[in-house]
C-alpha cells in the first residue's frame, strides 16, 4: 500500500560545499558549513530552525546532540541517518513528515564527512561487525572486492561486458566536466575506463570513486513558508525505503527498490517514462547499472543493452547523474548518499547551472548504502517535482 | 605448484618485519577460531529451527532464537564469484598483492567469502576452515579433490605452519617419539632437524635410533639447565622454524603417600622447562615470522590429556601438566603479535615403560608423531592423539565438573 501523499511540504535550498581530498577540518566544521550555506539561502538564522537530520561517519565521539550543543541548535526534532548511501532519501521522507504532522516547522537535513589522510582506512577497519568477522580477514579489499564479487556475478549471470559500465562512468565524466566543484577534472574516453589499472577484478580504476571531504544540505518545510520567503522548492511526489531485501539471494543482482517499486509509481501518479532525469547512486556503475533495472527504466537483466542504446549525459536522451555523480565528483562520506537528491532538487528547481537539464521538472533519486557483509543494504527511491 | 628451497638469506639483509591479517573480531566469530584451531569445518546451528548461519550471529536470522551451538558441518559447495584484489590499505595483504577471495554458496545454506587456492567461478568446493597468521579461522575454498602441493600455495603457506623446507628443533631426542617424529617430519618435506640431548656426556637411552641419519644434528639441550639453553639458542636459535618441546619427566603417584621429589622434578622438566625454552628461542622465532619460506612457524609442546583433568594415579605428573598447559596458554597470547604459533598436541597414556602396567588403548610413538606432524601440516592450534584424548576432550568441554567425578571414582 502507497503512504499518505506529502501534500503541502517542499524540500528547498539545496546546497553543496565543494569537495576537498583531504582536508584537516572535522566533521563538524564541514557540516557547519553546510548547514550555514543552506540557512543563508532560506534567509534563516540557526535560531529559527527546529529539526536536524545528520548523517555522517565521523563524528566520533560525538553524537547527533553532540553536535547540536556544539553547533548552538535547539530542536524539537532531531533525527539521525546512518545509511550511507540511502541518507538522503531516506532523511528527506522522514523529515517531511515530521514537518506534516507539525512535529517540527523547519528541518534542516544535512550530511558531511571529513576526510584525513588516513581516515578513509580507519573508517574501513570499523565498519561493521560483519565486515570485520566475515569479510576484512579476506584480503582487505575494502568495498572494492565487495562490488568485485557482485559485478562479477552480475557479468556472468547477464552477458554485461566491462564496456557497458564504462558508459556509465564515461557519461558522468562529461557531465563532471561541466561542474566546476568536481574533483575529476580531466576528460575520460572509454578506452582510459577500459585500459586502466585493476583495482579487484573486474573493478577498475574508474569504477571507483575517490573518497574525499564534503558536505550536502537541504531545507524540509512547510510550501506556505517557502511561498512566503519567496524560495525555488521541490515537492516529494513519492518516495520509498526497503532494507535487507531479498536476505536469500546468494550474490546480489537485485536491490531493494525493486520490491516496492510498483507502490512508488502508484504513490507518484506517474511511471518511468515520465522522468526527465534520475539521479542513481553510483559507488560503483554495476549498481547503477542494477538501479536502472530495479526502478523500472528497462527489464532485469537489460541495463548493459540500456546504456548501449540511450545517452545518459545532460543533453543526452537519458539524463544521468548530471553533476558527475560520486565517480566523478568524489565521495564525501555520507554526503555521497545526499548527492543525487541535492542534484535533484537543483535540476527540478532550474537552479542547476552549468549542468541544468533543459525543462526538468521530474526527478528521480535513488539512494543505497551500507555494505554490512556482501551487499549493500540499506535502499530509497524518491521522485521529486519541481513548482514551476 | 613445487615450492623451491629457498637461497641462503642475505645476512646484510634486515629481516622482513611480522604483519599480521585483521584480527579484531566479535565474540560469536570467535567461534570459528575454536573450530579452526582443532581443525574442524563449524558453522553456528539454531537449536529451535535447525537454521545453519554466517556470518556469525547472537541470535538465529531465520527465528530469533539465541540458542545457537557450533556444529561440525558439511564443508562443501560452489563458487558463485571471484576476484584479484589488487589494492588493499592493510600492511599485511599490501605485501601479498594480488590476493584472490571469492562467495561461496555452502550446500549447507550459507554464502561465506573465502580465500580461493586453485578455484574459480563454477567450481564445485570444498571449504577448510584455517587459522591465519592472525590466529583467527578463516575459510578457505580448495578443490573438492586436493593434490599433495596445493599446501605450496602462497595463501596457505603464509598462514600455516608446514614442515616443508623448515628447520626443526626436538627439545629432547630421549622421548620415545623422537625417531618417528623425524621421519615424519622428513617426509613432510622438512629441511634439518635439531635435536635436544640433556646430559650428552652419559649418552642416554634412545640416541642409537638416530644414529647415522643425515640431516639430523644433536646437541646438548637441557630445559632444567638455563647454561644450556642460552648456548643451544646462540648457536641455531636464528636456524629455528619449528619447535617441538618433548622433554618429558614423568613419575607415576598421586599426592598423599610420597614426597614432593619426583614433582618438583615434573615440575622443573615440563613447566618450568617449557618456559625456559619459549624464554631461549620464543623471542628469535617470533622476530622471523615473515622470514620468507623457511620463516618461524610454530612452538609445539606434548601435553598429557590429563592436562585436563588428572588421573590421581599421575596426579603429581598431571599437575605438571595442567601447569605446562597454562603456560602454553600465555604464550600463545604472547606469541600472538608475531604470528607465531603455539600448538598444543594432547595425548593419551603412551607406550612406554611409565604406562606400562596401564591397559589399552595407549599411544604408539608413531601415532603421537603422525599427529603433530599433521597438525603442523594442517595448522592447528589444539590437536588431540588417540582415543583417550580425544574422548577425554570431548567429555572435558562438553562438562569438565562431571569428567572429573568420571575419572575420580563413581562412574560405572
Amino acid at each position: 500500500m502507497s503512504g499518505a501523499p506529502y501534500d503541502g511540504i517542499v524540500l528547498t535550498c539545496p546546497v553543496t560545499v565543494p569537495y576537498v581530498r583531504y582536508s584537516n577540518e572535522t566533521a563538524h566544521w564541514w557540516i557547519a558549513r553546510g548547514l550555514r550555506g543552506t540557512l543563508d539561502a532560506a534567509g534563516l538564522k540557526p535560531g529559527q530552525i527546529d529539526g536536524l537530520s545528520v548523517s555522517s561517519f565521523t563524528l566520533f565521539p560525538d553524537t547527533p546532540v553532540g553536535l547540536a550543543q556544539h553547533l548552538g541548535l535547539s530542536l524539537r526534532y532531531l533525527d539521525t541517518i546512518p545509511m550511507g548511501g540511502a541518507s538522503g532519501v531516506v532523511a528527506a521522507r522522514r523529515a517531511a513528515r515530521a514537518v506534516q504532522a507539525g512535529d517540527a516547522d523547519i528541518v534542516a537535513c544535512v550530511a558531511g564527512d571529513a576526510n584525513r589522510i588516513d581516515s578513509f582506512r580507519q573508517l574501513l577497519s570499523a565498519f561493521s561487525r560483519f565486515s570485520l568477522d566475515a569479510a576484512y580477514p579476506y584480503g582487505y579489499g575494502g568495498p572494492n572486492a565487495t562490488f568485485a564479487l557482485i559485478m562479477d556475478a552480475y557479468m556472468a549471470e547477464y552477458g554485461a561486458r566491462r564496456e557497458d559500465f564504462g558508459r556509465i562512468a564515461v557519461a558522468q565524466r562529461a557531465n563532471a566536466l561541466r561542474n566546476p566543484h568536481a574533483l575529476m577534472k580531466k576528460p575520460l574516453s572509454l578506452d582510459d575506463y577500459l585500459n586502466a589499472r585493476m583495482i579487484s577484478d573486474p573493478v577498475a580504476l574508474f569504477d571507483c570513486v575517490m573518497p574525499c571531504a564534503g558536505v550536502e544540505a537541504f531545507l524540509v518545510m512547510r510550501e506556505d513558508e517557502a511561498l512566503r520567503r519567496n524560495l525555488p522548492f521541490a515537492r516529494i511526489r513519492g518516495s520509498i525505503e526497503r532494507h535487507n531485501a531479498y536476505a536469500g539471494d546468494p550474490v546480489q543482482l537485485r536491490g531493494g527498490w525493486a520490491v516496492d517499486i510498483d507502490t512508488l509509481y502508484a504513490q507518484a501518479g506517474c511511471g518511468p517514462q515520465d522522468m526527465d532525469l534520475l539521479q542513481t547512486y553510483d559507488d560503483y556503475p554495476v549498481i547503477s547499472m542494477m538501479q536502472i533495472e530495479d526502478l523500472g527504466f528497462c527489464e532485469k537483466g537489460g541495463g548493459a543493452e540500456f546504456v548501449r542504446t540511450h545517452d545518459l549525459t545532460i543533453g543526452g536522451d537519458f539524463p544521468h547523474n548530471t553533476s558527475g555523480g560520486q565517480l566523478s565528483t568524489g565521495q564525501a562520506g555520507a554526503a555521497g548518499g545526499y548527492l543525487g537528491m541535492v542534484e535533484a532538487i537543483r535540476q527540478v528547481t532550474g537552479q542547476a547551472g552549468p549542468t541544468q537539464v533543459a525543462d526538468a521538472r521530474l526527478a528521480m533519486v535513488s539512494g543505497f548504502g551500507m555494505v554490512n557483509y556482501d551487499r549493500g543494504v540499506c535502499s530509497g527511491v524518491a521522485i521529486l517535482e519541481g513548482a514551476a | 605448484m613445487t615450492l623451491p628451497y629457498p637461497k641462503k638469506k642475505d645476512p646484510q639483509k634486515r629481516t622482513v618485519v611480522p604483519t599480521l591479517p585483521p584480527a579484531m573480531r566479535s565474540r560469536a566469530a570467535l567461534g570459528l577460531s575454536v573450530a579452526a584451531a582443532e581443525g574442524r569445518f563449524a558453522l553456528q546451528h539454531c537449536g529451535e529451527c535447525g537454521a545453519v548461519q554466517y556470518p556469525p550471529r547472537d541470535a538465529c536470522h531465520a527465528c530469533l532464537s539465541h540458542d545457537l551451538s557450533w556444529k561440525d558441518t558439511k564443508p562443501y559447495g560452489k563458487l558463485l564469484a571471484e576476484t584479484r584484489i589488487h589494492a588493499s590499505p592493510d600492511p599485511y595483504f599490501r605485501e601479498r598483492l594480488p590476493w584472490r577471495m571469492g562467495s561461496v554458496q555452502l550446500k549447507a545454506g550459507p554464502v561465506v567469502l573465502a580465500h580461493l587456492v586453485g578455484v574459480g567461478r563454477g567450481d564445485r568446493v570444498r571449504v577448510d576452515l584455517r587459522l591465519d597468521r592472525a590466529g583467527q579461522g578463516v575459510m578457505v575454498a580448495l578443490p573438492e579433490h586436493r593434490s599433495d602441493d596445493m599446501e605450496d600455495d602462497p595463501v596457505l603457506r603464509a598462514m600455516g605452519t608446514h614442515p616443508k623446507h623448515r628447520r626443526v628443533l626436538i627439545s629432547d631426542a630421549t622421548h620415545p617419539v623422537t625417531r618417528p617424529l623425524i621421519d615424519a617430519l622428513f617426509a613432510a618435506g622438512a629441511a634439518h632437524v635439531f635435536a635436544g640431548v640433556p646430559e650428552m656426556w652419559r649418552r642416554p637411552h634412545g640416541l642409537s635410533a638416530l644414529d647415522g641419519l643425515e640431516n639430523v644434528s644433536l646437541l646438548p639441550l637441557d630445559v632444567t639447565d638455563p647454561q644450556s639453553l642460552k648456548e643451544a639458542a646462540s648457536e641455531i636459535g636464528g636456524k629455528v622454524d619449528i619447535l617441538i618441546n618433548t622433554a618429558r619427566h614423568i613419575r607415576p603417584g598421586g599426592v598423599l603417600g610420597h614426597d614432593t621429589t619426583a614433582a618438583r622434578d615434573e615440575m622443573e622438566v615440563n613447566a618450568l622447562g617449557l618456559m625456559r625454552l619459549a624464554q631461549a628461542f620464543g623471542p628469535g622465532m617470533a622476530g622471523r615470522t615473515a622470514d620468507g619460506v623457511n620463516s618461524a612457524a610454530a612452538f609445539v609442546t606434548i601435553l598429557s590429556a590429563h592436562a585436563l583433568s588428572p588421573d590421581p594415579a599421575y596426579g603429581a605428573f598431571n599437575a605438571s601438566q595442567a601447569a605446562a598447559r597454562s603456560v602454553a596458554q600465555t604464550l600463545r597470547a604472547e606469541f600472538a603479535p608475531s604470528g607465531l604459533r603455539m600448538a598444543c598436541v594432547y595425548t593419551g597414556p603412551t607406550e612406554d615403560e611409565w604406562h606400562q602396567p596401564l591397559p589399552p588403548p595407549k599411544v604408539a610413538p608413531k601415532a603421537l608423531a603422525r599427529a603433530v606432524v599433521d597438525g603442523l601440516q594442517q595448522g592447528l592450534e589444539d590437536i588431540f592423539c588417540g582415543d583417550v584424548a580425544r574422548d577425554l576432550a570431548d567429555r572435558w568441554r562438553s562438562d569438565p565438573g562431571l569428567l572429573e567425578r568420571e575419572i575420580t571414582g563413581g562412574g560405572a
